[in-house]
Order: C-alpha cells, then sequence, then structure tokens
C-alpha cells in the first residue's frame, strides 16, 4: 500500500514541475509591462519606472527569474500580489474556504438529488420516469451555467426576491469573526440568532447552479453503474435467496454501484473549480475562482502565478486521494499493471 | 392573581412587539475590493473609498464641491509671494485606537511631517513599507514643488515651495494627504510590523475602522471624538463589496445598500422611475478628447484640425457609447468646475464645411490617418473602439480614410505620450478640483511639451497665462486668465473635445444628506438613514 | 453423426438471406434509429447546421447592423413587437434573430474546430504514446496530465489572456483544454488493442509501425473516440460561450452567444428576453449534440446498448 502511494506521489512531481515552468512562461508572456499597465494617464516618469522593475525583479534575466520563482515555490512562497501586497498564498487561503464551502454544498445537493433518483431510475428502467430521469439529467449538463444562474436570479430574486443574490450573509444584521472562513460553521458558533438560517440562504441560488452538472453526471452515472450491478449473478442470487428488494438494492446493489460513482465525484474536482469560476462572478461570492479573474484584469501576475499553482495543487491532491481511496478498495488497481 | 399574570403577559407582549433601539447602519454597495488602508500608496478611487472614513487631511474639499476648505488646518497664511505657506494646525484632535493600540497624545505638527515624509524621503523607516509606492505624491509634482516642510511648534508647520503654486492648497485636500498617526507609526515600527499601518487604518477621521474580510465586507464605526467639520450621523458604516453591478441594483432595491455610486447607465431610467430610490447626476470632473499629433504634417494647420473635428458627429457618440451619460464638451473643464466660459461657441458638426475646409487647406483626398483608440475603459470613456469605430464612418464621408490602431494601455499611453500617432483618444480626469490640473495638460515647461500634451502644441500666450495663474491666489483673477486660456485653446484646436461623462449614482430615498462629489469620490459623513 | 439430427428444408435463397450480414452501416444506423431522443437531437443539430450554413439567406438582418432607432426593442410576444424585430433587439440596436442565426455559425464553427483539431492532434499524440512508448509515452502523459491539473475554464482564461481575447484564440484555448481526453482515450484503446493476437499477427507479417497504427489499430479504437469526438463538440461551445461570457472570446460585434449573454446582463430587469434567448439558443444546441452522442455510443457499442 505504501508503496502504491509513494509511487503515486512521485508520478505527480513532473506535473508540478511542468506547471510551474507553464505558468511562468504563461504569465510572462501576457503583453504589457506589468508596471506600465498599472499607471493612469499621468504616466511615469522613466527613474521610477526603473526603480519599480527593479523591485519585481524584471530586470534580472528570465533564467534567473524563473530560478527565483522555483526557489521561492519549493518554499511555498508564492510572492506577493502586485494589488495588495500581501502574500498570494494568505490571500488564497482567505479566499479558499468560500470556495469550498460552495464547492461541497454544490457536490452535497448533487448526490443527494443525483444518487437516489439515478437508483431508482435503474430499478425502474425503461419505464415514464426513467426516461424523465435521464432527459432530465441529460439538461443538467448540458446547462450553460452561467446562464442558468441569470435565469435563477431572474425568477427567483428579482421577480419574487425569495432568496438573496449575492454576498455569503446579511451584513446590516450580522456581524461576527470568522476563525473557520467556512460561514456555515461560523454562524452556528457565533451564536447569533438566525445567522445560520442566513448563510444557508445566501447559499441555495449558487449551490444549486454550481451543482446541476454534476448533479446530470452522478444521476446517469449511478444510473448505469446500478444497471450494470442489477444484472450480476449476485443480485440475481440474493434476489433467488428471498431477499427484501430494499435490501437487495439499498444494500448490496448500490454499495457496488457506488464505486465509480465516488471515484467520479473525485474527479470532478476539477471541473467544480472551473464552474465555480462562472459561479462566483455571478454571485459575487468572494472566492478564489473570482479572484484569479481580478487578477487577470489588474494584471496582478503574482497572484494569478500563485493562484493557478494553488489551485492546480489542490486538483492534483484530491486525485491522489482518489486514487489512494480507490486503490484501497480495489486492490486489483494497485497491484494491477 | 390571574389578572396580575395577563397584566405581566401582556407588558412583555408589548415590550417583545416594540422595535428595539438599534444601532443606525448605513450600507454603501462598493464595486470593488480595496488595496490596503492607506490611500498615498492608491491610485484607484476603490481604495480611495474604503480608506477615507477613517482620515482627516489638512485641507478638505467641502463635500459635494472642490472649494477648498479647513481640514486638520484651521488655518494658513500665505507669504514671501505666495512661496511660504504656514499652517495653524487645530488642537484636540484625536487619533482612533484599535487592538493592542491606544494612542497616548492628540494629534500634532509629528503626525503632518510624518505623513508628508514618509512619502517624500527615502530615508523615512515607512519609505520601502507596503511597496513604497507613492504615485499620486510624484504624479502631483509634490517632490518638485516642495522646498522644505519644518514644524515650528506643536500646532504649526511651515511649508516652503521653490515656486509659488497657489493649486498645492488643493493638492493637500486629496485623498494621498491623508493624516496618519506618527504614534501608531512608531509603535508598529518597534513591534516589528509596519506593514500593519496599511492594513489596520489609525486615523483621526469620522469613522474608525473595526475590520475588512477580504473580498466581502469592510466595516467601519462612529467616531465619537470627531469634534470639527462634518459628522458621522450612523452609527455603523458598511462597505458591502458586490463587483457584480446587476447584483448592486439588486440589493438596493431590496434596501440591502443604501447608496450605490457606480450603477449602469442602462438600468437608470428604472431607477429613477422607482419611487423608493433616489437618482442624482452631475458631469464627472474628466474630459475625452481625439488629439492631433502637430508634429506631423498635415495636423499642423489649423484648417485641416478644424476639418476633422467639424466633421465628427458627437451627439451620436454620446447617445450610442456613452448611452446618454454625457455631456458635448466644448472647453477642457466641465461646466461645473469655476471658470468655466460658457461663452465660448462650440465647433459645429458640420461635414459639408469640412469637407470645403479640407479641400481649402489643399490637402488631397483620400487623405490617409491613423486613429488610436483606448484599449481600455476609462471614466470618461466607456469604449473606445466603438467611439473610433464611429468617427472612423464620419471621417470617410469627408474622404479621410482613418486606420484604427491600439496598444495595451501601459504601451498606449507611452507612444501617446511619445508623439508617434497622427491621431489618439486620451483623456484626463481632474485630481483636485483646480483648473490648473486640467489646462496643464496643454502646457510647455520651458519651451518643451509636457509629457501629457499629447498634440504637442506650444503657444506662447497659453503658457505664460497658466504659469501666472499659478502664482496669485485671487481666484476672480484666476477665473480671468482661464477663461482666455480656454479662448485661445478653441481657437487653436489642438484636439477634438469629445465629453465630459456624467456620472449617475443611486440611494434609496430614506437617505438624507447625502451629496455627489463632483471628484468622483464617495463620503459618508453627515449622512443619515432616516 | 450428421445424418441423425434433422434439419428443417430450408430453401438456398432463405439461407443465402439469413446468412447475409447487414452491412455495418447499416447496422449501426438501425441500432441508432431505435434511440428516438438520438434521432431527435440529430433532426434539431442537422436543423441548426442548416441554419448556420443559410445564415446569410434565413437571417432578416446583418447580425452587426445597429438598428439605432429600434434599441431594446421588445419581441413579437411583448406588447410593441413587430415582425421586424421578431426577437427584439438588443442594447445596441443589433436585432436578435439575426444575430442568433449567425451565432450558429460561429458557435458551430468554434465547435466543430476544436474537435476536428483535438481529434487530429490526439489521435496522432495517443497512437506516438502508445506505439513508441518510454520516454516519449512519458512526456505526453505528463503533458496532459498537466493540462488537466489546472481547471479547463481557469486554464482557457490563462491561454487567453497570453494571446488575447478574440474567436481564433478562443478556439486555440479550447481545443489546449480538451485535449488530454482525446489523448488518453486513443492511448489507452490503442494500448489495449496492442496486447490483442490479430496486432500481434500483423506484425510478424511484417507490417510497418506505422501502417499498424494507422491502418489496423486505430479503426478499433474508432467507436469510443467518435462518441468523444460528437460530445466534444458540445463541450466546446459550452466552454467556449463560457469565455465569451466572461468577456474573454470573441469580440463585439461579433455574434457569438456566450459574448451576447455577457453583454445582456446589464438588461436582466429591464429587458430579459435578451438574456434568455442567447442561452437557450446554446442550451438546445448543446442539448441536441449531447442525445446525439449518446445514440451514437449506444448504438456504436453494444455492450453500452444494454445500459
Amino acid at each position: 500500500m505504501l508503496v502504491y502511494f509513494l509511487r503515486r506521489l512521485a508520478l505527480t512531481v513532473p506535473t508540478f514541475i511542468a506547471l510551474m515552468f507553464v505558468t511562468f512562461v504563461a504569465i510572462r508572456l501576457v503583453p504589457g509591462d506589468p508596471v506600465e499597465v498599472r499607471v493612469g494617464e499621468h504616466g511615469i516618469s522613466p527613474e521610477r519606472l526603473v526603480y519599480f522593475r527593479h523591485q519585481l525583479g524584471l530586470d534580472l534575466p528570465v533564467w534567473r527569474q524563473f530560478l527565483d520563482y522555483c526557489w521561492k515555490l519549493l518554499h511555498a512562497d508564492f510572492g506577493v500580489s502586485l494589488s495588495t501586497n500581501q502574500k498570494v498564498l494568505t490571500e488564497f487561503l482567505t479566499l479558499f474556504p468560500a470556495t469550498i464551502e460552495l464547492s461541497v454544498c454544490a457536490m452535497l445537493f448533487a448526490v443527494a438529488i443525483g444518487v437516489p433518483a439515478g437508483a431508482v431510475a435503474a430499478v425502474k428502467r425503461g419505464s415514464v420516469y426513467d426516461q424523465g430521469l435521464m432527459t432530465v439529467s441529460l439538461f443538467g449538463y448540458s446547462m450553460p451555467i452561467f446562464w442558468w444562474g441569470l435565469l435563477l436570479i431572474m425568477f427567483v430574486s428579482v421577480q419574487h426576491e425569495w432568496l438573496p443574490v449575492s454576498g455569503r450573509i446579511d451584513l446590516i444584521n450580522y456581524y461576527f469573526d470568522q476563525p473557520t472562513g467556512f460561514m456555515l460553521i461560523d454562524s452556528l458558533l457565533s451564536g447569533e440568532d438566525g445567522a445560520f438560517l442566513d448563510a444557508v440562504r445566501h447559499l441555495v441560488l449558487p449551490a444549486i447552479v454550481l451543482g446541476t452538472v454534476p448533479l446530470g453526471v452522478i444521476a446517469r452515472m449511478t444510473r448505469s453503474s446500478m444497471l450494470e450491478v442489477l444484472s450480476e449473478d449476485y443480485v440475481r442470487t440474493a434476489r433467488a435467496k428471498g431477499l427484501s428488494p430494499f435490501r437487495v438494492i439499498g444494500v448490496h446493489a448500490l454499495r457496488n454501484a457506488l464505486l465509480p460513482v465516488v471515484t467520479v465525484i473525485g474527479l470532478m474536482v476539477s471541473s467544480l473549480l472551473a464552474g465555480a469560476v462562472l459561479t462566483e462572478t455571478i454571485f459575487s461570492w468572494p472566492g478564489v475562482g473570482h479572484w484569479l479573474i481580478e487578477s487577470i484584469s489588474r494584471r496582478d501576475y503574482p497572484a494569478l502565478q500563485g493562484g493557478v499553482m494553488l489551485v492546480s495543487t489542490v486538483v492534483i491532491g484530491v486525485n491522489l486521494v482518489v486514487d489512494l481511496v480507490y486503490g484501497a478498495i480495489n486492490p486489483r488497481i494497485r497491484h494491477g499493471r | 392573581m390571574k389578572s396580575l399574570v395577563f397584566a405581566s403577559l401582556g407588558l412583555a407582549a408589548l415590550l417583545a412587539g416594540m422595535p428595539a433601539a438599534t444601532a443606525k447602519t448605513l450600507v454603501y454597495c462598493s464595486e470593488g475590493s480595496p488595496e490596503n488602508f492607506t490611500p498615498a500608496l492608491n491610485t484607484t478611487g476603490t481604495s480611495f473609498d474604503a480608506a477615507r472614513p477613517v482620515y482627516d487631511r489638512l485641507t478638505e474639499f467641502k463635500r459635494g464641491t472642490t472649494e477648498v476648505i479647513p481640514g486638520l488646518a484651521e488655518s494658513w497664511d500665505i507669504a514671501d509671494g505666495g512661496k511660504t505657506i504656514t499652517f495653524h494646525l487645530r488642537k484636540g484632535v484625536k487619533f482612533h485606537g484599535v487592538k493592542d493600540f491606544t494612542p497616548t497624545r492628540d494629534f500634532n505638527s509629528d503626525d503632518v511631517l510624518f505623513s508628508i515624509n514618509r512619502q517624500w524621503k527615502e530615508d523615512n523607516p515607512y519609505n520601502k513599507v507596503s511597496g513604497g509606492k507613492y504615485d499620486y505624491f510624484n504624479d502631483m509634482d509634490m517632490p518638485a514643488s516642495i522646498d522644505s516642510v519644518t514644524k515650528t511648534d506643536d500646532y504649526t508647520v511651515v511649508l516652503k515651495l521653490k515656486e509659488p503654486n497657489t493649486p498645492i492648497l488643493a493638492n493637500f485636500a486629496m485623498d494621498f494627504m491623508a493624516i496618519g498617526s506618527a504614534e501608531y507609526a512608531d509603535f508598529l515600527l518597534k513591534k516589528g510590523t509596519p506593514e500593519q499601518f496599511d492594513q489596520t487604518p489609525v486615523g483621526t477621521g469620522p469613522f474608525y475602522f473595526v475590520a475588512y474580510q477580504k473580498d466581502s465586507v469592510i466595516r467601519f464605526k462612529k467616531n465619537p471624538d470627531h469634534n470639527f467639520g462634518e459628522k458621522a450621523l450612523v452609527d455603523d458604516l458598511v462597505f458591502a463589496i458586490t463587483p457584480d453591478a446587476t447584483a448592486r441594483y439588486a440589493k438596493l432595491k431590496a434596501g440591502e445598500c443604501h447608496i450605490n455610486g457606480y450603477p449602469r447607465p442602462a438600468d437608470v431610467a428604472e431607477m429613477e422611475k422607482d419611487a423608493s430610490l433616489t437618482v442624482v447626476h452631475e458631469p464627472g470632473l474628466n474630459i475625452a478628447y481625439w488629439a492631433f499629433n502637430m508634429t506631423k504634417p498635415p495636423f499642423d494647420k489649423l484648417e485641416v484640425r478644424q476639418a476633422l473635428s467639424m466633421a465628427i458627429d458627437r451627439d451620436a457618440i454620446i447617445k450610442d457609447v456613452y448611452l446618454g451619460a454625457g455631456v458635448k464638451a466644448k472647453t477642457l473643464i466641465p461646466p461645473t468646475m469655476w471658470s468655466f466660459d460658457d461663452k465660448i461657441v462650440d465647433i459645429p458638426y458640420d461635414p459639408e464645411k469640412a469637407k470645403a475646409t479640407l479641400a481649402a487647406a489643399g490637402v488631397k483626398t483620400p487623405l490617409d490617418i491613423d486613429l488610436w483608440y483606448q484599449p481600455v475603459q476609462r471614466p470618461y470613456n466607456p469604449n473606445g473602439k466603438r467611439i473610433g469605430e464611429m468617427m472612423q464612418a464620419d471621417l470617410a464621408k469627408i474622404g479621410v480614410n482613418a486606420k484604427l490602431v491600439t496598444f495595451e494601455w501601459g504601451e498606449y499611453r507611452k507612444r501617446l505620450q511619445n508623439a508617434e500617432s497622427d491621431t489618439g483618444q486620451m483623456g484626463w480626469t481632474g485630481d483636485n478640483g483646480d483648473p490648473d490640473n486640467f489646462f496643464f495638460l496643454l502646457g510647455c515647461p520651458d519651451g518643451k511639451p509636457a509629457g501629457n500634451n499629447i498634440p504637442k502644441w506650444c503657444n506662447a500666450e497659453f503658457n505664460d497665462l497658466l504659469a501666472k495663474a499659478r502664482s496669485i491666489s485671487d481666484q476672480a483673477e484666476r477665473a480671468k486668465l482661464y477663461a482666455r486660456m480656454q479662448e485661445i485653446e478653441h481657437d487653436e484646436q489642438p484636439e477634438l473635445l469629445i465629453a465630459h461623462s456624467i456620472v449617475y449614482e443611486a440611494t434609496r430615498a430614506n437617505v438624507e444628506g447625502y451629496k455627489q462629489s463632483p471628484l468622483g469620490t464617495h463620503a459618508f459623513q453627515g449622512v443619515d438613514v432616516k | 453423426m450428421a445424418a441423425d439430427v434433422a434439419l428443417p428444408a430450408v430453401s438456398s435463397e432463405e439461407a443465402a438471406e439469413v446468412l447475409a450480414q447487414p452491412t455495418p452501416l447499416a447496422a449501426f444506423w438501425a441500432a441508432f434509429r431505435e434511440n428516438h431522443g438520438a434521432v431527435f437531437g440529430l433532426v434539431v443539430i442537422s436543423t441548426i447546421a442548416l441554419i448556420a450554413i443559410f445564415a446569410n439567406f434565413i437571417a432578416p438582418h446583418s447580425p452587426i447592423e445597429q438598428f439605432r432607432d429600434a434599441v431594446r426593442a421588445p419581441p413579437i410576444w411583448e406588447s410593441g413587437g413587430t415582425w421586424r424585430y421578431a426577437l427584439g433587439t438588443d442594447g445596441d440596436g443589433h436585432d436578435t434573430l439575426s444575430r442568433l442565426i449567425y451565432g450558429a455559425r460561429v458557435s458551430l464553427f468554434i465547435g466543430l474546430s476544436v474537435m476536428s483539431v483535438s481529434f487530429v492532434v490526439g489521435v496522432v499524440l495517443g497512437l506516438l504514446a502508445a506505439s513508441v512508448g518510454s520516454l516519449v509515452d512519458v512526456v505526453i502523459t505528463r503533458v496532459m496530465d498537466l493540462i488537466m491539473a489546472v481547471p479547463s475554464l481557469v486554464m482557457a482564461i490563462l491561454v487567453v489572456a497570453v494571446l488575447g481575447p478574440s474567436l481564433a484564440n478562443t478556439i486555440v484555448a479550447v481545443t489546449i483544454v480538451y485535449l488530454p481526453r482525446y489523448v488518453r482515450l486513443v492511448r489507452a484503446s490503442a494500448l489495449g488493442e496492442l496486447t490483442k493476437d490479430y496486432v500481434t499477427a500483423a506484425r510478424v507479417a511484417g507490417v510497418g509501425p506505422l501502417r499498424l497504427m494507422v491502418s489496423t489499430v486505430l479503426p478499433n479504437c474508432l467507436a469510443p473516440l467518435i462518441v468523444q469526438a460528437a460530445l466534444g463538440v458540445s463541450d466546446a461551445i459550452l466552454e467556449a460561450a463560457g469565455l465569451g461570457f466572461l468577456g474573454l472570446g470573441a469580440q463585439a460585434p461579433t455574434p457569438e452567444w456566450g459574448t451576447m449573454l455577457a453583454d445582456s446582463r446589464e438588461f436582466i430587469r429591464s429587458d430579459p428576453w435578451i438574456v434568455a434567448l442567447p442561452g437557450l439558443a446554446i442550451l438546445i444546441a448543446v442539448v441536441a449534440i449531447n442525445l446525439t452522442g449518446d445514440g451514437l455510443r449506444d448504438a456504436l457499442d453494444p455492450r453500452m446498448r444494454r445500459t
């Protein structure tokens, strides 16, 4: 098991190196001088231009800049944001909980609805319900979520004002410390009346929007996985033994059907983060997706560089964990080719 | 017994039903996150707005105007032909306390010296902190203008200038001259965390800083010790950071924020119809222009410049690109600024006359020129590309083929200032409300065009008046000089003045006392929520 | 004994009929046809394609012409709507119907370009990785892992930031993002095929490696590849629309559905149809392609047809 883990870990190293190289090169290729582009109509005197380029290390030869960059990365120094002068890592860690919270809730939404729906569809295969579910889930993962978000905002908030459309909590009535950065947890910890409920209300729309595509995918995957399992011999045996259908389906079949679904969930981290970028933009959700987009328009190169590295690290990390879990569950993978 | 129980229950119910005396909160829907809380380090309105509630300055702009009034300096004397300004500082002004730090003394000259020297002197311990970039201090030519700043006692600061410069008093009212606490600075330096100075601000202002949650919310509370000028009328001030304009409107409509400083022009019509909202607007302190490079023929000929100017339909541009949120410009400064000369007759839109004038100047059509357009949105130019396209179409009608060119913003500005274009779009946003801050754009110090002088136009009379207006302090006299300068500029037509953008702001109808600032800043003292 | 088993008497014509296998194409089509959803999807996407091809003849106006006197005109079902601008106009006075029609052309163009380039490059890289093996394989796989490690939209944004926002660069960015899927698919299929007997047999027979990969191995990997290609078109359209929505895709006045959505956001309260229609177009196109792709998958792979 340990060997497997180490082997998988070792395989991520070249990916990291390539990532460092690519982000460095890409950012350097973005047109525009990082100092000049942030100057307004006043312009900037040549002396000050030279001074600030020197400060950013831009007057060093490119290979020196790259080595400095790699060296700092290995010490977990992702640089300092050009706009706020704060460490990029600190900014990322401040904003990441918001994105995690949104993504987790979106995934919960997708799983809580998708798995049972898909399982039922598999059991009632060919029925109207099955066809209906397949159609709905198809629409789910075909949905342009930026449009879906706008539609929901239009109906829910503009027309009827049932749910809030931006932010994480009502700022007028609630003010509490945020020790964890997760609004749901912090609101409970604060003990303020109604804060938790308000946080939930703010999460509903963004989580639905972000979770729509995973919902479609998970429902379908569960269905096809269940269908495979239901036709297996051991299920027929269980049925023949006289076990109640509920036990057969709920306990035996579902458990085995869920395996591929679990791996799919893990692999969805990447697409969840991509979706988070769009969702955070629409709902003014203060997470890393929104921060990355801002960094581009602000030409904040260190933030963009560091942000892409950190986000990719998270994806690689989660994929590694999923691989390990899958390897633990399924020994064939561990020892196989 | 029963009646007593009922009575107490009734009383309890009554009390429960009564609205509790809650703190009054004013919520401002902010369009972005601040970079830090020290205005000297910033250039964006977003960052300035976020820090302003906490600070005062030596002089202030009377809220809603560009008139300079006393601030932390109660009064000042100008001597020596305008080269020495002595500030008499207000007594009994207290700084805020934050976690760990409680001020032990009132505001005095040391704080003024610190705030200036941090930006000016490279040997100041705070000069390099948090990036060390003091753009406005340098751009407003403070290092070039100031000879020395000294204190004669705890409440008197003497400023010696190299040349007489009346507008500098307006500079002291600008955000970058916010006065910070020298004591707080020393405290943090000893603690080893000077960067905190720019993250947790301490000032003398009408509000004090409570907390900032990145990209989410900034909180301030009323400073009860603020004893001069306008005071905070609400107990809590909250900046709800909402980058999406649609979300800002939704929040304003729902009453989740009280003031929206940047509504979308497309939403304004609907907002104006809404009885629960109040919409205010005025021309911003800005100008968008199309400059002709007078070092390149045929733009050195006045008739050619006039012809090209007459060919452009500016009304259509204002309608389509500014969506009506603009006013056609006939002089450099907007109508709201003092010394604006309304007597100037604007250049007409007359394609026929333009064609004739062009021919009379001896220019053969088709004439090929390049037209540089701004690649990014600016406060005075919502869409440089579209304006460029409309101009291109207008110019084609008089036989001029304009090729559209652009570069990345930094590159664009640099090349334009290096006179590389034939014609180019540019603009300007006023910093301090003084006409000099606009007219200097066309100046020629020492006979050479200033960097910002895009047309590279040098007129001796214009320059003399520019220098003279800087040296006298009587506003009426200065206005006369600026009026004459506007005439000269109009007659010579070095650039086509396109428009001043109109700035809209929206508040809830129950917000009282909010005044729109011509400088585009948002201030919340003196604002109440009913 | 052969004589003990009594076979029913069969004429030679009947026998021929029974023995004649349907051609693979006919078999495929028969299977595809069974899936009503897939057929429906195919019909819809073909219609969209036809609309895109004949846009010049179908669209009532030019998509970039601005009707300054009819800005934000309502569509036909609202009061004040006219047939001149059947689906209304947007904030700049462009006719929405014409822009939607030409937008189909833009989106399909993007989808097909991305799909074809990633298909070709993906096949080449995948076959290379599978056949040459060792260092080439490692490098290719690692690069693909790298691309997959960065979330798709973030990667696309990075590419666009470097190259500048435009239609062409959108295609480049989205191609890079979706390339790994093709490469992995081809590589995995090819690796699977390479262990099979018929490949060994061909090798022994002296078939050169290039011919081996292209003529022998590749056709057997085609089934999942075609399905991926079909579904890849819809993915590309969605991704490109996402970029357009963020303002990083095709620039105005090019009528791309995602960019139209971005421009429409300010009218979400005042003129909701400007928001609803472009997104609806994207949804319909993507659903149709996905239905077709599903049908393709079910028809091509009999094993999967069961489910």
